[in-house]
């Protein structure tokens, strides 16, 4: 475990806060400028996954393991969410013959 | 105070009984047959009845003054604790017994009365609930508890008052015994709010305890006495809050015996009673109550001279009696107040049902110049009738002789002008009381039509018992003179502290009950003069009557110039703020808040327009903004 911990710390922390703001910024205007809902659906597990190397990276550089245990938690969660958000999908292609989102415009006043 | 009586827990079964009687009856009322409701419900107060009895000689065998039986915690906050408990003292019991007893006789009474009635299950469900709430305000080891059952027993009088809601008279004498009744309890629970506020407690031992360390006439226990008395003048009938029991006689007779005559109006009396160590510190109150008192006996007996409804007659004797109750407090005779409400449960309840009988017999009629005669129709009913007239006039050795009595001397000991007074009342009492007695009894027959017979005998056997209690009632506190030792109000000082005052010496006792015995003999020597043998009749309301006689007839205005003084200006204040205030600021200012929240609504939906990006983008936004509102704070 300290080995793990040492090696980690091999990389300078600033480095990981780099590379995490930017997988979160392709994640979010992958989400915002896209129209293919599967293509949005991987842009939010790309913000979640930066999300979770960051807290990674910040527990072992604190030497505090419960960060870890809640990028479990937090992986285990974007699994059900994307088990839902899929199926969700699924139904879209039933009922509208395609994946743009800007057809999902029925839920309105 | 906190005693540890093996099995006392007994106690919460005696509220329980009726509580379950009231849920069976009341949940089942659509599928009871007959008499079933009545059974149920007298047996679950007789049972109540029979566990209190249990309770007495099981306190009187452990030798302790009281025992707290304490059920859950009830409000627990911060420093606050109040515990819903009961407190089994000398004084409960009493009421306990009284109430479970004479209510267990109403009860069985109105199975005969409220036959063939389309709600009788109704009736004693709301019975059962009234015993049920008058238990827990007797019953209550702290204000609130007594505050519920307060609250409860005026709901059921409402309900009772009102249960032949199908006549819009008696709805409203329904309504005006509880707006009244609201008065007094606004006072009540400011007192209650000012005893915490004073005491940082509730409950009766605390607050007596503490009230101990008081000095006598303190500002704050003047203001706490009085502001309870206000609730106790409502619920016990007293000026200048009375004129809702005459009234309250539109509910069915056995609810007139039982709430408005043996028990609900007592609860003022027993509230101050209890009460007694704080209304010792304020000397002041007892003054007012005094007066009060006085005053109210007086003046409702005089009312009762010219009353011509058999119903209307006692209810005005009620209130004069009660009258006598409060000036028994006011002279700090604590006990002797309790003694006369025991008394005067017994006979009153009697009177009461001895008229439900009459009505009864009569088809519904209530008007006492069309009875007369009755006395070979209905023996029993007479002779019940008449042992309770002898004992509410005060005739030894009947039971009203001792109470009525002992408030005398009690009179007599603090003001010579007080006992006239109060023997006048008597004297009056004495009057109508025997004025009822002949024009219903005796001389000829008056009524058409109708064919008078006995009552059955489930109404007729609560009546002979209640005759028995109120011819040996006062053997329960033989005063000295008699060769008695008080023994009923030895048994309440434990409970209630009540003034040590000089005692009259035997030689005035014993000339001031000849004094009254030669009276009441001459009064009755008179009514019988005037009602039997010159045969006169209470002429109608169209026959001229002297100013003074009218006055009388009219009940002195009362209610004319409580509804001149408070309903119309009320009205007035009232149809003014509707038509001006309601209807042309308030109406449309609520009606324009609605306008503009439903144009802004139509101004933003647009931003809805069910582009799930939009929504995206607008989130995103969002949380950007909240990020530089932070970072740049």
């Amino acid at each position: 475990m300290q080995d793990i911990t040492s090696a980690i710390q091999i990389i300078p922390l600033e480095h990981y806060v780099f590379l995490c703001v930017t997988l979160f910024s392709i994640g979010l205007l992958g989400v915002l400028f896209r129209r293919n809902t599967i293509i949005i659906l991987m842009c939010i597990e790309l913000m979640f996954n930066s999300v979770n190397l960051l807290v990674a990276a910040f527990s072992a550089y604190h030497s505090d393991p419960a960060g870890q245990v809640f990028v479990f938690f937090i992986m285990i969660v974007a699994a059900a969410e994307v088990a839902v958000g899929l199926s969700i999908l699924v139904m879209m292609k039933r009922n509208v013959d395609s994946v743009d989102i800007n057809l999902l415009n029925r839920l309105k006043w | 105070m906190v005693g540890s009586i093996p099995n006392m827990n007994l106690a919460v079964l005696v509220p329980a009984l009726p509580l379950l009687g009231f849920l069976i009856t009341g949940l089942a009322y659509k599928r009871l047959k007959h008499n079933q409701a009545g059974i149920i419900a007298s047996i679950a107060v007789g049972l109540s009845f029979l566990i209190s009895v249990a309770l007495f000689f099981m306190l009187r065998n452990s030798g302790q003054n009281s025992a707290t039986v304490t059920l859950f915690n009830w409000i627990a906050l911060g420093n606050m604790n109040i515990p819903f408990a009961f407190l089994i003292d000398h004084l409960s019991l009493t009421m306990m017994l009284i109430i479970t007893g004479v209510g267990t006789l109403i009860h069985i009474y109105s199975i005969g009365y409220m036959h063939g009635d389309d709600r009788v299950n109704s009736f004693f469900a709301q019975m059962n609930l009234f015993t049920f709430s008058m238990l827990l305000l007797v019953m209550g080891a702290n204000y609130l508890v007594l505050f519920i059952g307060w609250e409860g027993v005026g709901l059921c009088s409402y309900l009772l008052i009102g249960f032949w809601f199908k006549n819009p008279a008696y709805n409203y004498a329904a309504r005006k015994a509880f707006v009244m009744n609201r008065i007094g309890d606004v006072g009540f629970i400011l007192g209650i709010i000012l005893l915490f506020y004073t005491f940082k407690s509730v409950s009766f031992s605390e607050i007596f305890t503490q009230a101990a360390t008081l000095q006598v006439g303190a500002p704050v226990i003047t203001l706490i006495t009085l502001l309870l008395l206000v609730g106790a003048v409502g619920k016990s009938a007293q000026i200048p809050l009375y004129t809702w029991l005459p009234d309250a006689m539109a509910g069915p007779t056995p609810v007139s015996a039982l709430i408005h005559a043996a028990t609900m109006v007592t609860a003022g009396i027993y509230m101050i009673a209890r009460s007694s160590i704080l209304y010792n510190l304020a000397p002041i109150t007892l003054n007012v109550i005094i007066v009060i008192g006085m005053a109210t006996a007086t003046f409702a007996a005089i009312i009762g001279l010219k009353q011509n409804d058999i119903k209307k007659v006692l209810a005005y004797s009620t209130v004069s009696q009660l009258g006598y109750m409060f000036l028994a407090l006011g002279l700090g005779a604590y006990s002797t107040g309790v003694f006369h409400v025991t008394t005067h449960a017994f006979f009153k309840a009697l009177l009461f049902l001895g008229a439900g009988s009459v009505i009864h017999a009569m088809g519904g009629e209530q008007d006492i110049r069309k009875m007369g005669g009755l006395r070979k129709k209905m023996p029993i009913t007479y002779i019940t009738f008449l042992a309770a007239t002898l004992a509410i006039s005060g005739i030894p050795p009947f039971s009203g002789f001792f109470s009525k009595d002992m408030i005398l001397s009690k009179a007599l000991e603090h003001n010579i002008l007080l006992y006239i007074l109060a023997l006048g009342t008597a004297l009056i009492t004495c009057f109508y009381m025997f004025r009822l007695l002949y024009l219903v009894f005796f001389g000829e027959q008056r009524m058409s039509g109708a064919h008078p017979h006995e009552s059955p005998k489930v109404m007729t056997v609560p009546l002979m018992i209640l005759s028995v209690l109120s011819v040996f009632g006062g053997f329960l506190n033989i005063p000295s003179l008699f060769g008695g030792n008080l023994s009923f109000s030895n048994y309440l000082d434990s409970a209630v502290v009540s003034k040590s005052s000089e005692e009259i010496g035997h030689t005035t006792e014993i000339g001031m009950i000849f004094l009254s015995v030669v009276l009441l003999v001459v009064i009755i020597y008179w009514a019988y003069q005037t009602y039997v043998r010159k045969a006169q009749i209470p002429s109608g309301d169209e026959v001229k009557q002297t100013p003074l006689q009218r006055i009388i007839t009219n009940k002195f205005y009362i209610n004319e110039i409580y509804q001149t003084a408070f309903e119309k200006p009320f009205g007035l204040l009232s149809n003014f703020l509707f038509k001006k205030v309601e209807s042309i600021i308030l109406g449309p200012a609520v009606d324009e808040v609605g306008t503009i929240t439903s144009k802004l609504g139509d101004l933003t939906r647009k931003l809805q327009r069910g582009n799930i990006s939009f929504y995206l983008f607008a989130m995103v936004a969002g949380i950007l903004l909240f990020v530089v509102f932070i970072l740049t704070n």
